[in-house]
């Protein structure tokens, strides 16, 4: 019925979208959303996996993956609301700072 | 007594400086007296103080290998002896003479210091071993010539004097020490007692061009030193000095180091007669130049110096053929009389308050009896009269001469006529005939104290039997001088021919006739002066305004002093003032002030190339990083979803290269 195959579909698809979103959206809000999504795509591989294979090892890996993301959601945040409060926006092509 | 004695009492420098003179005679007596008691054949003392320059093994141009080595060595051999002998004995007469001459000058210490270093420089000259201990003594002798002739420096005439005559004297040491080289290289060494040896093993022909070459250099030197043509024009300036040193090295010591130096080198000329004709020609030149200007001389000096030169010139001229004893015996008379001269010039000057102008002298005769009596001694013997000195040993020259070659003779005759002239005419002018002493002088004239006659007395004493050491064998007498200095003189010298010998050549005949000749000869001379100058007093006039220009040009010393003058010394400041315009232009305007222009002007360049080139090219690689740097830079957009594309990019490249390495099979 249900075979490795389709959740490795899935977790592609997911995995194309958040790429997508990261290249593609203006807000940086959507971008580290986006950034999720390519986690989570990878918990889902990483799950699917151990579960065929019967070792808890990619379980395991996922669970560091998932504390990593929230920490990494934290931090970016962080940064996002600091440049805020500079530069008054949350728009990707307005961050040109680093422009020669 | 240089470095401390100005602060010494006059009494205590005599002692010290007399005293030591009096000690060297003394030991040169007993050494002389040890070396008679020595077999003939071995009369040669010899003692090595050390060893001066070790230098090692050698070749010769004659090819062998020889040690050279030079010690500071003394010897002592019958030509020795009698150098020594008259070197200490006369120098010491002169010593106690000038304690009473010099007693009231200046710089007393100064003189006696000069002095005694001359006897030390002389007497390491005449004893020594070897041609280079001879020469430090020959210029030592020269230095002292020069300090005691400019000792009155103050005065100009007599610190030029000083330089004339040691720069002339330089110029001869130069031809002997080129006569050294020669002789070192040529015979590998220069120890008096080896050139023998070495000449016999270099076989070298009679004749040969180096032996003439050595003779003719060595013989430069004693012209030098010995007051021959061309380098005599010295010594009549060095009358400037005071009386003693033209009586000590003047007359009796340093101009003798020529002969002295040619009679010890007498193997070479042997070898060479070419040389020995150069030796007795310039000799009998001298000998008759130097009286043709001793004829008209006013000063009693000048009479005496040009009565020296020429007397030398005898000795040269019987060293030149062959007579080598003659040419020393002339030496040791000539030291007796002429320094007996000298001291009695100076008492005279000494008499006149310091009035040496004959002119202005006469009829002293009976206010200085010691001196005149003494002097009359001293003129009889050079004049050559029996039985005084002089005769003996000038008759014993002219003898030789007239073997060589009558023409030698001849002029040795004439010169000998001239010499009991112009002596007499000096004896006449000073002490006989009218006075014609300046009326302040008159008053003072006295006799010389006792440290001054006594010397005389002796000396005159000298004059007198001195000659009777050589009476001839024709007269009677066993010649012993000659026969004492045979050894020294190599196989060809003149000397011993036995009577038989001669008799059979009907030599003894001339020999007699030659006599007779000398004292005709020398009693025209004093006749001639006679009636000129106390008979007919206006005869010389008279006869010098007839001869006119020859007068002058004798007078004036055949311009010699300024030929010289012209051809050298002023030459010589040509070459001093043009070399320091070289110096001035060249050196200083090209070398110096061209250097410094020169580093300007690199610096310019340096400066141009530090600008341009390595600025230049410090720029040049800024830029081409630059260049490269410019593209780079547009890809810092600073956008960030330009940034996240690119990084999915690449994360596609690389997920496509690793699958395309494994090659995921397709189910």
């Amino acid at each position: 019925m249900l075979s490795i195959t389709h959740y490795l579909v899935l977790s592609l698809a997911l995995f194309t979208i958040g790429v997508i979103g990261v290249v593609t959206r203006r807000n940086v809000i959507i971008i580290l959303m986006s950034i999720e999504l390519i986690l989570n795509a990878v918990n889902i591989n990483l799950v699917a996996f151990s579960r065929l294979f019967g070792d808890v090892s990619g379980q395991v890996f996922a669970i560091f993956i998932i504390t990593d993301a929230a920490a990494e959601a934290a931090i970016g945040l962080g940064i996002i609301i600091a440049f805020f409060r500079n530069r008054e926006t949350v728009l990707a092509d307005e961050m040109d700072l680093l422009k020669w | 007594m240089l470095l401390f004695g100005k602060r010494l009492s006059n009494a205590i420098v005599s002692a010290i400086c007399v005293g030591s003179v009096a000690i060297s005679f003394i030991y040169a007596a007993g050494a002389v007296s040890g070396l008679m008691g020595l077999p003939e054949s071995g009369r040669f003392v010899q003692v090595i103080l050390f060893d001066w320059v070790p230098a090692g093994a050698m070749h010769t141009t004659a090819g062998g290998l020889m040690r050279f080595d030079v010690p500071w060595g003394l010897m002592l051999d019958p030509l020795n002896s009698v150098m020594v002998l008259v070197v200490t004995g006369v120098g010491l007469l002169i010593h106690i003479y000038s304690v009473g001459y010099m007693g009231h000058e200046g710089g007393y210490y100064r003189f006696f210091g000069y002095l005694n270093l001359f006897m030390f420089s002389m007497l390491t000259l005449v004893l020594a071993n070897n041609m280079l201990l001879m020469f430090v003594g020959w210029e030592g002798v020269g230095l002292c010539s020069y300090l005691l002739i400019g000792f009155y420096f103050q005065r100009k005439s007599a610190s030029d004097a000083g330089k004339k005559a040691f720069i002339v004297n330089r110029v001869g040491d130069a031809g002997f020490l080129l006569g050294l080289f020669l002789t070192l290289g040529t015979l590998g060494t220069i120890n008096f007692h080896e050139i023998g040896p070495a000449l016999a093993a270099g076989h070298f022909a009679l004749g040969a061009p180096v032996m003439t070459a050595i003779a003719l250099l060595l013989f430069v030197g004693a012209t030098g030193k010995s007051a021959q043509i061309p380098l005599y024009i010295w010594l009549p300036d060095a009358m400037e000095g005071p009386t003693p040193v033209s009586a000590l090295i003047h007359a009796a010591t340093m101009v003798t180091a020529g002969v002295y130096m040619v009679t010890r080198m007498n193997a070479i000329y042997q070898l060479s007669p070419t040389a020995m004709d150069v030796v007795a020609v310039i000799g009998a030149a001298t000998a008759i130049f130097a009286a043709s200007m001793g004829l008209v001389q006013n000063d009693i000096k000048r009479v005496l110096a040009y009565s020296t030169i020429s007397q030398l010139g005898y000795m040269f001229l019987a060293l030149g053929v062959g007579a080598f004893t003659a040419g020393i015996f002339h030496l040791m008379t000539h030291a007796f009389f002429k320094a007996l001269l000298f001291l009695g010039s100076g008492s005279v000057i000494h008499a006149m308050s310091g009035e040496q102008d004959m002119r202005k002298m006469g009829a002293l005769w009976n206010k200085i009896p010691t001196t005149s009596r003494t002097f009359m001694v001293a003129t009889l013997a050079i004049a050559g009269i029996p039985p005084f000195a002089g005769f003996f040993s000038k008759d014993s020259i002219l003898g030789a001469a007239y073997e060589r070659s009558p023409m030698l003779w001849a002029v040795g005759w004439v010169t000998a006529g001239m010499t009991a002239f112009y002596m007499f005419r000096l004896v006449n002018m000073t002490f006989f005939g009218q006075s014609r002493v300046e009326h302040d002088v008159e008053h003072h004239i006295h006799e010389s104290p006792s440290s001054m006659t006594i010397p005389l007395i002796i000396l005159a004493a000298l004059s007198f039997v001195g000659g009777w050491i050589g009476w001839p064998e024709l007269l009677g007498g066993s010649d012993r001088f000659a026969h004492f200095l045979q050894p020294v003189m190599g196989p060809r010298a003149l000397e011993i021919t036995t009577e038989a010998e001669k008799a059979s050549r009907g030599a003894n005949t001339i020999e007699y006739l030659l006599m007779l000749a000398s004292v005709l000869m020398a009693l025209t001379g004093i006749a001639l002066a006679y009636r000129w100058y106390i008979t007919n007093t206006d005869a010389p006039e008279r006869f010098a305004a007839r001869m006119g220009g020859l007068y002058r040009l004798v007078v004036h010393k055949y311009y010699v002093d300024e030929i010289y003058d012209a051809l050298f010394v002023n030459r010589t400041k040509d070459l001093g003032t043009a070399l320091g315009a070289f110096d001035r232009g060249v050196v200083d305007g090209a070398g110096v002030n061209g250097v410094g222009l020169l580093t300007r002007v690199v610096s310019r360049i340096s400066m141009w190339w530090d600008r341009w080139i390595v600025d230049g090219l410090v720029n040049v690689s800024a830029r081409i990083v630059w260049a490269f740097s410019y593209p780079m830079r547009l890809v810092q957009t600073g956008y960030v979803s330009g940034y996240a594309l690119l990084i999915v990019v690449g994360l596609i490249a690389l997920l496509g290269y690793y699958l395309h390495l494994v090659r995921l099979p397709v189910h």
